[in-house]
């Protein structure tokens, strides 16, 4: 599959609307208008289109969910992508921020929205800068603001900065922290389609998600269906990054397999070392070992692996990394980010974080394990949001593929590689 | 106490714990950030304008370099809100910070795909140059370094964002170099860091 949604990424002036334009930019936009909103959800449903921000639910579904009754209605992107290992949205704002601009406007035709927010992690202040640039000349050439194109459709697009809050990529959550809140996720239902920001039907999608809207216009729903498997159609981006020699996003249909992915596009790993592990969508799924790489990189098929595509945040791990020392770096992740509504995450995190802590200096006991176990088990599935399930995840995985590192730790009350294994890796020599 | 037996009950950082904010000098923006303010509070539904805090707190953060009570009063009379609507969104959001930081802020990504590309080595480098810990601010008050969790660019490791420009691929001796640049020519060392795509495959040294 030729790439589509990042083919031009690396050309000089590609976030510029000139280049856009140059490159059939806004045609989709064009063609929607002459279209019936009800048409534009029937093509994204037809299509397949499954959200790229983690869940994989269908989008069509997702925007027929909102409810046409009640007005205004919004769309609201989330651009908050803070997984770690996830940085596709980074790339596609940065570089193609008006196949974005566009997205959400034909978005906000289909459901009937004025007004699409975006929001932005507040650390991707250099982003959004070009994003900003981009709106604005949107508007200066009438792709947004009042009577787009003749067409008497209004649209209006903003930005709004975060400030720091892994919690806020959650949507309800981010919802919250749009109205000027705490970015703590709300109790569903009432699903955001139903009363979202400001209590108005809404819809949160993913970036990369609004980004394949054009696509699917521009491109046709035959094609878009005919790329991929079936049911995990469109063109899809990988962020492939850790131990490997060629780290970047690469942009791929869903038949690839995972193997294609870390030893083609991205060279595999290190001379000299082998391959560990991979978690394939981001800190929160569980672990896939080498010889189980050579399936899709699809929503489905990795579900049936065990696993889950997520936010396909692939990060690639040889054998030179310390299992314990990895769910310990996870969990003061999760522990720093837990919300700090529900009791179990709050706590349990934090609690989770310590024993990896001391187990990983060599001060654990072997009972420790079945406290880490006791401890996941009653986190997950009894949180408010997918959080705690997230969280107990990197423990939960380790512990079930490489238990034999935790004993070995416990057993020698050191860590059984050599003491300076993180200092010796090469920087950033990619 | 503890909810757990096994577990003690410390007090270390959380978002849920409650924080009280220096009083600081009296505070109003400048008419500037007034100007700034009122324009972006027409982004949201007239009776919406709580949506604007994050916003507003930005504009107060970057006129004062960080958020005191009197700050906190001034955005929550603007919005319309109580203080302590405003102080619950100060004391969740890692990007406000509650007492005076450096000029330069520097962010070295700690979270895995940077942690496994020699993070830690970039860390120590700067903290080693400027004798602090992370979390401190050195003795010049000039930099703050901080440890924060992965910044969404874990394919160009390790990262750092020193105040809202980003330095990648950043090996050790860079990193202390850096703080010498910025020394000696204070933002102007921050332009240009965050490497332009088009260049980025040539720059990879391969191995
Ligand atoms: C803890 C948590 C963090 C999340 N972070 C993000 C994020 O950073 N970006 C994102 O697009 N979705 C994130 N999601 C998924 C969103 O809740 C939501 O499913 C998504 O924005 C829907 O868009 P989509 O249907 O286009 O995928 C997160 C979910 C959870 C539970
Ligand atoms: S699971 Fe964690 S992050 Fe989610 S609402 Fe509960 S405390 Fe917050
Ligand atoms: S792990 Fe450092 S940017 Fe993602």
């Amino acid at each position: 599959m030729d790439p589509v949604l990042i083919a031009h990424v690396r050309e000089p002036n590609s976030f510029t609307l000139d280049f856009y334009l140059a490159h059939g930019g806004y045609e989709a936009l064009k063609t929607a208008l002459t279209k019936k909103p009800d048409e534009i959800i029937e093509m994204v449903k037809a299509s397949g289109l499954r959200g790229r921000g983690g869940a994989g639910f269908p989008t069509g579904m997702k925007w027929q969910f909102v409810d046409k009754k009640s007005e205004p209605r919004y769309i609201v992107c989330n651009a908050d992508e803070s997984e770690p290992g996830t940085f596709k949205d980074h790339l596609l704002m940065e570089r193609n921020p008006h196949l974005l601009v566009e997205g959400c406007a034909i978005g906000c035709y289909g459901i009937g929205a004025k007004i699409a927010y975006i929001y932005i992690r507040g650390e991707f202040y250099h982003v959004q800068s070009v994003l900003e640039r981009a709106i604005d000349e949107a508007y200066a050439k009438g792709f947004l603001g009042r009577n787009i194109l003749g067409s008497g459709f209004d649209c209006d697009v903003y930005v709004h900065r975060g400030a720091g809050a892994y919690e806020a990529g959650e949507e309800t959550a981010l919802l919250e922290s749009l109205e000027g809140k705490r970015a703590q996720p709300r109790n569903k239902p009432p699903f955001p389609a139903v009363a979202g920001l400001y209590g108005k039907p809404s819809a949160v999608n993913n970036v990369e998600t609004l980004c394949n809207v054009p696509v699917i216009l521009s491109k046709g729903v035959e094609w878009y269906t005919s790329v991929g498997p079936e049911k995990n159609g469109g063109p899809k981006l990988y962020c492939v990054s850790g131990h490997v020699r060629n780290p970047g996003v690469f942009e791929a249909s869903m038949s690839v397999t995972l193997r294609e992915l870390v030893d083609g596009y991205a060279g595999g790993v290190r001379p000299g070392r082998t391959l560990k592990a991979v978690i394939p969508g981001g800190s929160s799924v569980p672990i896939l070992l080498p010889d189980q790489l050579d399936i899709q990189a699809s929503f489905d098929a990795i579900q049936k692996a065990g696993s889950l595509l997520g936010s396909a945040a692939i990060v690639v791990l040889d054998d030179t990394t310390c299992m314990v020392w990895l769910a310990q770096n996870l969990l003061h992740f999760y522990r720093h980010e837990s919300c700090g509504k529900c009791t179990p995450c709050r706590e349990g995190t934090d609690w989770l974080h310590k024993i990896l802590q001391r187990i990983e200096r060599g001060d654990g006991q072997l009972r420790d394990l079945d406290l880490l176990t006791g401890i996941s088990n009653n986190i997950a599935g009894k949180t408010l949001c997918a959080f705690g399930d997230a969280a107990v995840t990197p423990v939960l995985t380790t512990l079930k593929h490489f238990r034999h590192e935790y004993e070995a730790h416990i057993r020698e009350r050191r860590c059984t590689l050599p003491a300076d294994w993180r200092a010796r890796q090469p920087v950033g020599a990619h | 106490m503890s909810f757990h037996p096994e577990m003690a009950y410390d007090a270390t950082f959380h978002k849920s714990a409650r924080q009280l904010e220096e009083e600081g000098p009296a505070f109003g923006y400048t008419a500037e950030n007034r100007a700034r303010f009122e324009e972006i509070v027409k982004r949201y539904p007239p009776e919406r304008r709580r949506s604007a805090v994050l916003p507003a707190l930005y504009l107060a953060q970057h006129q004062q370099g960080y958020i005191t009570a009197n700050a906190i009063r001034h955005v929550a009379e603007l919005l319309g809100i109580t203080r302590a609507d405003v102080e619950d969104v100060v004391s969740y959001y890692t990007m406000f910070y509650t007492k005076p930081v450096g000029r330069f802020v520097v962010n070295v990504c700690r979270t895995l795909s940077c942690a496994i590309n020699g993070a830690e080595r970039v860390t120590e480098a700067i903290c080693t140059k400027l004798a602090v810990r992370p979390g401190e601010t050195d003795a010049s008050g000039t930099f703050t370094v901080l440890e924060v969790e992965c910044l969404g660019a874990c394919d160009r490791a390790p990262v750092v964002m020193v105040n809202d420009a980003w330095h990648e691929n950043l090996q050790p001796e860079a990193a202390a170099k850096l703080i010498d640049d910025l020394r000696a020519r204070g933002e102007a060392a921050l332009s240009g860091c965050h490497h332009v795509v088009e260049r980025r495959k040539d720059e990879r040294t391969g191995d």
